[in-house]
């Protein structure tokens, strides 16, 4: 018995009825009760449901561009649609899925629960936070029905604020907003570390992800005031003529792309640490093994969230930045592979000499591995000046940030999603149809974006529409490789939903592992847990492997 | 023509490659992939064989040390970092090549607009969208951009750089093997972004020669903008005879003193900066009176002007 277990009801054991709180999914089932709750655990699902919506959104956009590029002359679409599609499928995903997606939904659900408190340090600002994220979106839905945008999700001026003929102005008011969504769960989930912590949890003593979380939730405060302060100025100058970015206004357009990527390269942490921290809960989980060198790990989110404010520069080593501030971003793109190393072989060790178990959680985790590592490694090659000199603004890059973005995060996001899902919903989800789910989008997701590899070394320009011919077999092949990716993600979509009816029921612990989440019922009640828990254990305490041989 | 990048073959996995600097980047990317074989390839054997060897149910010696190893963890931090920083080192040396064109390179003039390019050549012969040069001769282009940031992109040099709106940027080869490779816009411009590409024609320096004549021209830039010069009176006050404003002559690189006390380098940019806004920092030494010719000179003439003064400091001039 380890010691964990002494201060743990026995999830097994069978409580008398009217002893057990109702659940905080059962508790009360009306309408109001979802929108005017304060429970982190319903603002949790609210965000879920949200982000997943619009993640069919991008997805829709993202496969109606692969549609347009099977022919390289542009005949499916205009170029003014096709424009209007990659724009669109960048806005949504980078900030009404990406950014939100792991912090907004496992951060909001779990942060309390494994630090062992009863909600976030303030749960109606976090209920407003979801609001804020709402009004947001709804500009964004506005600025899609009335006509989409067509500025990238970039935004670089003068195109944005004098040449371009598109709804620019509430597709930024959309992204301004959801910033501030982004700052007070930040707050909110900083605030919540520093005070909620249950007797015991000290600091070295939190799951990988509470410091995933806690280093994000740094970046959401310091780096998102930047972007937003940046965005207002684009619509100052796009609506009323102030000249801030137009030189024809007495403006400087290099100005935005510091300000843009001053908060974009940090927001490029706040879509990957938190992913790194589920992939970190998954490995020990189903390696049944502590995470190996636990504060090397968790040293490295806090190193990562401050490196990646000082490497910004690298995103304009081709725009006349000079030369001793390119060298300078370049060499210090070279140190954030560092922390990311450090993750990815303590990951490799903790799997070495655990107890491995290949369900679908941890195939995910495996999948992420891989291609986070070739994500992370292309990074390094675009952070090498005469390397990006060539590659800047080719599909190399598209692919590289995809294997990050997608490889990454989402890899994380599915895979954090089967392995809270017994916890969220109290009903497991059928494994052999997540294993098929996880292969095929594993699969899919390589054949979409290799290719794109190649035809950025070989110099095909993203944002093309119409392409030279010779590309154009590479390009079906991704465009074959998003079809198959797009099956995989129906999986998940489809029998997560199907398993909430007939999913069979969950236990308290399904998958033996340790962390506070794993100690209350599933779904949880309301206030997380019936007696306070006390923590005397290390993270992560699961009993050295007696040897076996048979 | 079909251009000679990827040998109009659909199956070409890498580009041609048409100048020096386009081989030493081919060299630096292959060399950076054996290493980033080299560093991932035991993580992803190691994964898997784990995750086979150490599957739950199978017999095992699972035994290990509780203490985490701070040596282990130094030794992957540090030997991964100093192997990729001799790429860093590789890249940034190529890079200072790339990023300083020799003195004596062949200057071309470039305006981006949407959606297309305007190449001028120093003896005045004008292309839209397609490029000429001879082979084994070092090409400056000096661009500019006229609406929104472009950015000129030759795959087959291995070099792109953006096109700004408000001041010169520089992009400099020298290619040795004629023949003919695509250029694009690689910076997001607009509609028709995908469609503002053309073609370099890189040729023998006899052909580039015979090309001149026959593309035509009836005076240099320099000369187009000694017209400009005279038919805006700019005279009047810059002859070095009148004393009202800085002489002209020997400007063009040269440090100039400013009335706040700090010196600037009379560059592309600064010049053109000054015929717009003549009103800020101004020069040491003079009443500023110049008035703007802020909308009064299109992007083309105030490249003229630029390059008629650059032309003075020239010792054939």
């Amino acid at each position: 018995m380890s010691p964990s277990d002494a201060v743990m009801r026995d999830p097994g054991t069978p409580r008398p009825t009217l002893d057990r709180p109702a659940d905080y999914l059962h508790e009360e089932h009306t309408l109001r009760s979802w929108f005017f709750s304060t429970d982190h655990k319903r603002i949790g699902l609210l965000y879920l449901a949200s982000i997943t919506a619009f993640f069919v959104l991008g997805a829709i956009a993202a496969g109606l561009v692969r549609l347009a590029l099977i022919v390289p002359n542009g005949q499916i679409f205009t170029s003014d649609t096709y424009n209007r599609l990659f724009t669109m499928h960048g806005v949504i995903m980078v900030w009404f899925f990406l950014i939100p997606s792991i912090p907004s939904t496992f951060g909001n659900f779990l942060l309390p629960l494994m630090i062992g408190a009863k909600d976030v340090a303030f749960p109606r600002l976090n209920l407003l936070s979801w609001y804020i994220f709402m009004t947001g979106a709804l500009f964004t839905m506005i600025t899609l029905v009335i006509g989409g945008v067509d500025t990238g999700w970039t935004f670089y001026a003068p195109f944005s604020t004098t040449f371009s003929n598109s709804y620019v102005i509430p597709a930024l008011i959309g992204v301004i907003v959801v910033g501030f969504s982004s700052i007070l769960t930040g707050l909110n989930f900083v605030v919540t570390v520093h005070k909620m912590r249950c007797p015991g949890m000290t600091w070295f003593r939190m799951p990988i992800f509470v410091w995933t979380l806690y280093a994000t939730s740094l970046i959401f405060l310091l780096a998102t005031p930047v972007i937003t302060i940046a965005l207002i100025l684009l619509v100052m100058e796009r609506a009323f003529g102030i000249g801030i970015f137009d030189p024809r206004l007495g403006g400087d357009p290099v100005l935005f792309e510091h300000l843009f990527w001053f908060y974009s390269h940090p927001a490029v942490y706040i879509m990957v640490l938190p992913g790194m921290g589920v992939i970190t809960e998954l490995v020990a989980a189903f390696s049944a093994k502590k995470v190996f060198g636990y504060r090397f790990v968790a040293y490295a989110s806090i190193a990562l969230a401050s490196v990646t404010f000082l490497v910004w520069g690298h995103h304009m080593f081709v725009n006349g930045q000079s030369q001793l501030a390119s060298t300078v971003f370049s060499l210090l793109s070279f140190a954030v592979a560092v922390p990311s190393a450090v993750k990815v072989y303590n990951w490799t060790a903790t799997i070495h000499k655990g107890s491995i178990r290949l369900d679908t959680p941890m195939l995910y985790a495996m999948g992420y591995i891989g291609l986070f590592v070739l994500g992370g490694l292309t990074g390094l090659f675009l952070a090498t000046l005469a390397i990006d000199a060539h590659l800047h603004d080719t599909y190399f890059v598209v692919a590289h940030f995809h294997y990050i973005m997608v490889g990454g995060t989402m890899l994380a996001f599915l895979g954090g999603l089967h392995y809270w899902w017994p916890k969220f919903t109290g009903r497991m989800y059928p494994e052999s149809w997540g294993r098929v789910g996880a292969a095929l989008i594993f699969i899919g997701f390589n054949v979409t974006f290799f290719p794109q590899f190649i035809l950025g070394y070989l110099g095909m320009p993203r944002r093309y529409h119409v392409y030279p011919p010779e590309f154009q077999l590479l390009n079906i092949m991704s465009s074959a490789g998003a079809t198959i990716l797009a099956v995989g993600y129906f999986f998940p979509m489809t029998y997560l939903i199907w398993s909430l009816w007939y999913g069979r029921k969950a236990p308290a612990n399904p998958w033996n592992a340790k962390g506070l989440e794993w100690t209350t019922t599933s779904p949880p009640p309301a206030h997380n847990f019936t007696i306070t828990p006390i923590v005397d254990f290390e993270p992560y305490d699961y009993p050295n492997q007696a040897p076996e041989i048979v | 023509m079909t251009p000679d990048d990827a040998g109009g073959h659909p199956l070409a996995l890498w580009p041609a490659a048409a100048s020096l600097n386009a081989h030493e980047v081919d060299h630096l990317i292959l060399g950076f992939t054996v290493v980033t074989l080299l560093l991932t390839v035991p993580i992803f054997v190691g994964i898997t064989y784990f995750a086979l060897r150490y599957r739950v149910g199978r017999a095992a010696d699972r035994r290990h040390g509780e203490g985490r190893d701070v040596r282990i963890e130094l030794l992957w931090m540090l030997i991964p970092f100093a192997l990729t920083l001799g790429f860093f080192l590789w890249g940034a040396m190529i890079f200072n090549t790339e990023v300083n064109p020799p003195a004596d390179a062949m200057q071309i003039e470039a305006i981006g607009r949407q959606w297309m390019w305007k190449f001028e050549h120093p003896g005045g012969q004008a292309e839209i969208n397609d490029l000429h040069v001879p082979a084994r001769q070092d090409i400056k282009i000096n661009m500019i951009s006229q609406d929104v940031i472009h950015s000129l992109y030759v795959p087959a040099l291995r070099v792109q750089m953006e096109t700004l709106p408000d001041r010169y940027t520089q992009l400099w080869f020298k290619a040795d093997r004629p023949g003919v490779y695509r250029l694009y816009c690689s910076e997001y411009c607009g509609t028709d972004h995908s469609k503002m590409d053309g073609e370099l024609t890189v040729m023998s320096p006899a052909d580039f020669a015979k090309w001149l004549v026959q593309a035509g021209s009836t005076q240099s830039l320099a000369a187009v903008g000694a017209r400009l010069y005279v038919a805006y009176g700019c005279g009047g006050c810059h002859d070095a005879k009148s004393g009202i404003a800085p002489s002209l002559a020997g400007l063009y690189g040269s440090a100039v003193r400013l009335a706040g006390g700090s010196t600037v380098v009379a560059d592309d940019t600064w010049l053109r900066g000054k015929i717009l806004n003549p009103d800020s920092d101004p020069v040491a030494g003079y009443r500023q009176v110049m008035p703007s010719f802020h909308g009064v000179l299109k992007e083309d003439d105030l490249t003229h002007i630029v390059a008629y003064i650059r032309s003075l400091q020239e010792p054939t001039q």
